[in-house]
């Protein structure tokens, strides 16, 4: 229970930056970090005591796996979260070239 | 000494990376073969593979692999990887069912078994290498044509 | 106790990576963060997430320090700041009110339900032929998912391509 209840600590530092940050990188970062902490909770949801890796060994039964779900759908949200940074950043490049800065506030005003 | 042009890193960076960029390739294909037997699969070794390019890159300029691979080559291989990947979903409708695996398992523990898993791993691999590689190659090619006005 | 003490550093160097002045300090900061999710996944017997994890996090850096490097951060001056600091307090509030009484239904850590999984781990081997078990499920039982994940990365790579083409030759010539 101490595990997920600072797993939620580390997800409210991720909101808190995307809330109250200004700057735009620092917005993707903390993107970033609340994505960090889904992955780690999904993975918390499956560990299991004195479990072992979801692979087969030869000549021998494991019984205690821990569960290969949750890994199987954090693999696949890894990868997914890696091309959505770089779609954001790439936008955040963008922008810098048009305005000359990454202040969302200054943004704004110059659109008029 | 095709690669000795005036772009790039210093030349300690230069050899290194001569000698490293090969093991991480051959490493990253290592990854994609034994998705099924070990921990890996199409998408570690895809980024590994893409990592490998990245390097040669970094170390050696962009004219070193542009030359090589350019942007619509990366695109029409990131397509065939998607294609390949929606091909081998296909194939399962001659055994009744989308994604079924028809091919036979073989013998678990060895290279060659388990159907149609380590095709799907070397077509997922390709797609994702080639695209994070392409996504890399945008960011510097815009880069460089800043640089030139 | 070593997951939590590794929590324990993941969240004091996200707060630095969210606080600190410097972009690149902040970049490298975050990536501490991915480097730690990469043992945390290790302890929790991952060792496929743990292998994508720090490579994805090897490219997520490059890319990161690509978009700050050379940037000048202009000093930001900080209007309404109560204002401010008080609505995200009160939505993060709101966020963990909720969170703790949804994750009071959750099973105990360390005793997961696997009601679904039971059927993968005795099957497994023997239906697909792979002895890894996480590719057997990302590969064949639900392979549906690794299509839908296929094409949300089409799409991205699509968008940037689109989003960063060197742009308006035609038109500059046209002009001059």
């Amino acid at each position: 229970m101490t595990l997920y209840l600072l797993c939620l600590a580390l997800f409210s530092v991720g909101l808190y930056g995307v809330l109250r940050k200004r700057n735009l990188v620092k917005i993707i970062i903390g993107l970033g970090i609340i994505e960090y902490s889904m992955n780690l909770f999904f993975v918390l949801l499956g560990y299991r005591y004195h479990g072992r890796a979801p692979i087969d060994a030869q000549a021998q039964d494991i019984l205690n796996m821990v569960d290969p779900l949750p890994q199987a759908l954090v693999l696949t949200s890894i990868v997914i979260g890696l091309g959505v940074t770089a779609l954001v950043i790439s936008i955040a490049i963008r922008i810098y070239e048009k305005y000359g800065t990454f202040d969302i506030t200054k943004i704004k005003r110059l659109k008029g | 000494m095709a690669f000795e042009q005036k772009s790039g890193m210093s030349l300690i960076v230069k050899t290194i990376t001569r000698l490293t960029v090969g093991l991480i390739l051959i490493f990253g294909i290592y990854i994609v073969l034994h998705g099924h037997l070990s921990p890996g699969g199409g998408f570690a070794g895809g980024v590994i593979i893409a990592l490998a390019f990245v390097h040669l890159m970094l170390a050696f300029g962009k004219d070193a692999v542009t030359t090589r691979i350019s942007k619509e080559m990366a695109s029409n291989l990131e397509s065939i990887g998607a294609l390949m990947f929606l091909v081998i979903a296909l194939i399962g409708y001659f055994g009744g069912s989308f994604f079924l695996n028809i091919l036979s398992k073989g013998t678990p523990f060895e290279l060659f078994s388990s159907g149609t898993i380590p095709l799907s791993n070397a077509a997922i691999s390709l797609k994702v290498g080639v695209g994070l590689f392409a996504i890399f190659l945008a960011l510097v090619i815009l880069e460089g044509s800043k640089r030139e006005k | 106790m070593e997951l939590h003490l590794l929590l324990l550093f993941m969240i004091i160097t996200a707060i630095i990576a969210i606080e600190v002045k410097d972009l690149l300090s902040s970049v490298v900061a975050v990536g501490a963060v991915g480097f730690a999710l990469c043992v945390a996944f290790l302890i929790l017997k991952a060792p496929d997430l743990a292998i994508t994890q720090l490579v994805v996090e090897i490219l997520c850096l490059i890319i990161l320090i690509r978009a700050t490097i050379k940037k000048d951060l202009p000093l930001v001056i900080e209007g309404r700041w109560v204002f401010n600091t008080v609505s995200t307090v009160v939505f993060v509030a709101v966020f963990l009110f909720f969170a703790y009484a949804a994750l009071r239904e959750l099973p105990q850590f360390g005793e997961p339900m696997m009601s679904v999984v039971k059927k993968y781990l005795e099957e497994g081997t023997s239906e697909t032929g792979a002895v890894n078990l996480v590719t057997a499920v990302i590969l064949d039982f639900r392979a549906y998912d690794t299509l839908g994940e296929a094409t949300v990365l089409f799409t991205a790579v699509i968008g940037i391509m689109a989003v960063l083409r060197p742009r308006g030759r035609k038109k500059v010539e046209e002009k001059e």
